[in-house]
């Protein structure tokens, strides 16, 4: 029993992430198993579990897109330059709802910008999103002139501070579009043929599977969660920059890879990412607390990912 | 050891044995090569014989048995050390660097293997011209590889190998792009060779030719040398038995129906550099053939029209209605199906479970406002596997673990699933066994009977003879011919107009 969940990439995870979380249990118990802990990691990751989210969606083809930070900045730069705009003396909850759905159609636009750079032209995705992730990010600049936008309706603190039930809004969204991902790619024909696109492009096309509006429709969805990701930190920040987040871009992918996803396409479960993001925020938490430098903390974040995908190859090629 | 009348083989092989996973590639099989010597190594697709040059060269490993050059056994053998006894292996594609001249092409191997670091023209030149002069051709050093036709560059690749101080060439269906006065040109120069000492084991499953330049035939099948004779002790009928285990009685194709409509029609297509000025009718219940060397513009034609190149000029229409060019999407929705030459990289999602792989085409057939029904596409593959017989357990597994005859079914039943008009199959039975050959050959008939227009693409003449109505001839991109199946034309006729 335990071999076999040992045996599968996610069980494998599951069994790092609660090492992680023992270990940090016990050499710092005091601290990190305190609410208030647990608490500030509650709000801490979702916002960057929502970009894994977004990467990994790509990855799954077989692509990637490094743009997620530059969607997440400009959609967000829009919705409160739109905010401070008709802010008001309320609450601004109407506001915020139409700032989000603004913000949203942004994500939307950016990412089929990408679909269409990726399906239609045929660029490769790393080099594609990479570039629009730098117009994104110089669009957002030229709009703000690179200093960060405020005077933000009260209402907009909401998404990234308040609580529902007693459980930080931030990880709602993130439970709930996970969990909605997750479905959607097992169980709709989009899901199941980003899958397939991902395991053979060609045998797609050979298929005549519709690859372009797959691709888009891929990208398109990577944009969305990315804009969600940028509401959040902006609600966090109660502002909106175009340069937040930028280590962002590398840890979505590393979390990506160390949840399973296979670079390659083609294989990728969503479970895998919400361990991966777990273990990761364990990890920095608990480095934290342990008062390791932020320098040592990247290492180890290298060293973490390296650590697993050599893991995952060694199984893979054990497989009989 | 070697004795003192005669010396030791060049190349020995004891009960050499290679697995992969559950299949035996190569199954016990001994073969002794001498100098001067020509082998006839002949197999259908899948028998192992290009495992048997993979573990020749020591690109794959043995997993049992020994190999012995000269009568050193040799463990682990590496390509370093294959190289270095003499063994050059010719592939299809030459492997040539396109964009270097003829000189430097002949002289690359042999210059890196002397372990030089500087890049000397003269002294290349030199070797270039004595290899040639050796086999008695004359090239243009200085041309470059990509500009020369296919027989020059097959002329390239042998210079390269005897460049190396090769003792042993094994040249891997080297007659496949070549017309019939370059095959003959390529023969005398197997004899040059053998006068020479060089060893040749010639790699066809093109009878006359084996029969030809070679002293001794082999003839494996799944793995396993089942022949092996003087070349003279067999004839085209006894190498066939042995290569298929059977006597390939043709049957021919049931007659087409004279009343029959016309299903797809082809009007003056045209892809500039890939065809010419291409017009066929297929009727339903028709299965027509299209027969051509590598390179005659068969395969750029059958991806045209599926849409998966888009030809500069002219008309496919499907029941009258036009199909758009260049758009597999399109082609498919007006029910065109295509079962790609390269199975494992066209055609197959290798890691997925076959399930998936039937039901690629479907998954929208299956869904309800986006969300696909599992259970339907589970029963339907379900369905399909029985129905062509796969034998395999369950449809969950991946299509990996499938033998070859049974992933082409998968393929066929990912077509059969879309209920197509017509099905273009190009090479539907390569590294497919006997037994499963009959079957899909019993599948595509079945086809055409219930009303299918079926065209298969095929470098197996018997294949086309056997199976369908008529037979195109493509040449030089160009519909030359149109013969008809059935008994109507022996194989040596049909490969002659090919080639000729």
């Amino acid at each position: 029993m335990i071999n076999r969940i040992l045996h599968s990439t996610e069980g494998r995870l599951a069994a790092i992430t609660l090492g992680v979380f023992v270990a940090m249990a016990i050499l710092v118990p005091d601290r990190f198993l305190s609410p208030a802990n647990l608490t500030s990691m509650a709000f801490q990751f979702p916002e960057f579990a929502i970009l894994a989210l977004a990467v990994s969606v790509a990855m799954l083809t077989g692509g990637i897109d490094l743009s997620v930070v530059g969607v997440a900045n400009l959609s967000s730069v829009i919705a409160a330059l739109f905010m401070s705009h008709f802010a008001g003396d309320g609450q601004g909850a109407g506001l915020l709802i139409a700032a989000a759905l603004l913000s949203l159609s942004i994500g939307l636009t950016a990412g089929l910008f990408n679909g269409l750079l990726v399906a239609k032209f045929g660029l490769p995705p790393i080099l594609a999103t990479l570039g629009s992730g730098l117009v994104f990010a110089g669009l957002a600049i030229a709009m703000t002139g690179g200093s960060a936008v405020m005077g933000l309706p009260p209402a907009v603190a909401w998404v990234g501070n308040g609580t529902l039930l007693g459980i930080p809004v931030p990880l709602v969204i993130l439970a709930i579009l996970a969990a909605g991902v997750g479905w959607a790619l097992k169980y709709t024909a989009f899901g199941q043929k980003t899958r397939m696109f991902g395991a053979n492009p060609l045998a797609a096309r050979y298929a005549a599977m519709g690859t372009e509006r797959v691709l888009l429709k891929v990208y398109g969805l990577c944009g969305m969660l990315s804009a969600v990701a940028g509401l959040i930190v902006m609600s966090r920040a109660n502002s909106a920059k175009a340069d937040y987040g930028s280590s962002y871009v590398l840890l979505a992918v590393l979390i990506a890879v160390l949840g399973g996803v296979n670079p390659y396409g083609g294989y990728g479960r969503i479970i895998g990412v919400v361990l991966a993001v777990l273990s990761m925020q364990f990890l920095s938490s608990g480095l934290n607390l342990l008062q390791v430098t932020n320098f040592a903390r990247e290492m180890i974040w290298g060293i973490l990912l390296i650590a697993v995908m050599l893991i995952n190859l060694v199984s893979f090629r054990s497989k009989p | 050891m070697p004795t003192d009348t005669q010396p030791a083989p060049l190349v020995t092989l004891e009960a050499v044995t290679k697995r992969y996973a559950a299949i035996t590639a190569l199954d016990n099989v001994d073969l002794t090569i001498r100098a001067g010597e020509a082998i006839g190594l002949a197999g259908e697709n899948g028998s192992g014989k290009s495992t048997l040059i993979k573990v020749l060269v020591g690109v794959e490993h043995e997993s049992g048995g020994r190999i012995m050059f000269d009568g050193e056994p040799q463990s682990r053998l590496t390509p370093t050390a294959a190289t270095a006894a003499g063994v050059q292996v010719i592939f299809q594609d030459f492997s040539l660097f396109p964009n270097l001249t003829v000189a430097e092409n002949i002289t690359m191997t042999a210059e890196r293997a002397t372990g030089t670091v500087l890049v000397r023209n003269a002294r290349a030149r030199a070797r270039a011209t004595e290899v040639l002069n050796r086999v008695g051709v004359k090239l243009d050093l200085d041309a470059r590889v990509e500009r020369l036709p296919v027989a020059h560059k097959q002329l390239v690749a042998i210079c390269r190998a005897l460049a190396a101080d090769a003792r042993l060439i094994i040249m891997d269906e080297p007659t496949t792009a070549l017309t019939e006065r370059e095959v003959a040109r390529l023969l005398d120069l197997i004899r040059t060779l053998k006068a020479d000492g060089v060893a040749v084991l010639f790699v066809s499953h093109k009878l006359g030719e084996v029969l030809e330049v070679c002293e001794t035939v082999v003839v494996l099948r799944n793995g396993a040398k089942v022949a092996e004779g003087p070349a003279t002790d067999f004839d085209s009928a006894s190498l066939t038995r042995a290569m298929t285990g059977r006597n390939v009685a043709s049957e021919p194709p049931a007659p087409l129906d004279p009343t029959a409509p016309t299903l797809l029609k082809v009007e003056g297509l045209v892809r500039d550099g890939a065809f010419e000025d291409v017009s066929l009718s297929l009727r339903a219940g028709e299965v027509l053939g299209v027969a051509g060397i590598l390179g005659s513009g068969r395969t750029a034609l059958a991806k045209a029209l599926f849409g998966l190149a888009r030809p500069d000029r002219g008309r496919v229409s499907l029941d009258g209605q036009d199909i758009p060019l260049g758009d597999p999407i399109a082609a498919a929705a007006a029910g065109i199906g295509y079962v790609p030459e390269d199975r494992l990289t066209e055609g197959l999602f290798l890691e997925q479970s076959i399930a998936h792989n039937i039901a690629i085409g479907r998954f929208d057939a299956h869904a309800k406002n986006g969300v696909i029904n599992l259970g339907n596409l589970w029963g339907e593959a379900a369905d399909w596997l029985k129905r062509l017989s796969v034998k395999t357990p369950d449809a969950t597994a991946a299509v990996r673990s499938l033998s070859g005859g049974n992933q082409q079914r998968v393929v066929l039943a990912r077509w059969m699933a879309r209920q197509p008009r017509v099905l273009i199959l190009n090479g539907p039975t390569v590294g497919v066994d006997v037994g499963s050959k009959a079957e899909i050959h019993g599948i595509m008939a079945d086809l055409a009977a219930s009303g299918l227009g079926v065209i298969v693409i095929s470098d197996d003449l018997p294949e086309l003879l056997a199976t369908c109505h008529s037979i195109l001839v493509m040449k030089g991109g160009r519909i030359t011919e149109v013969v008809p199946g059935g008994a109507g034309v022996t194989e040596a006729d049909l490969s002659h107009k090919l080639a000729s």
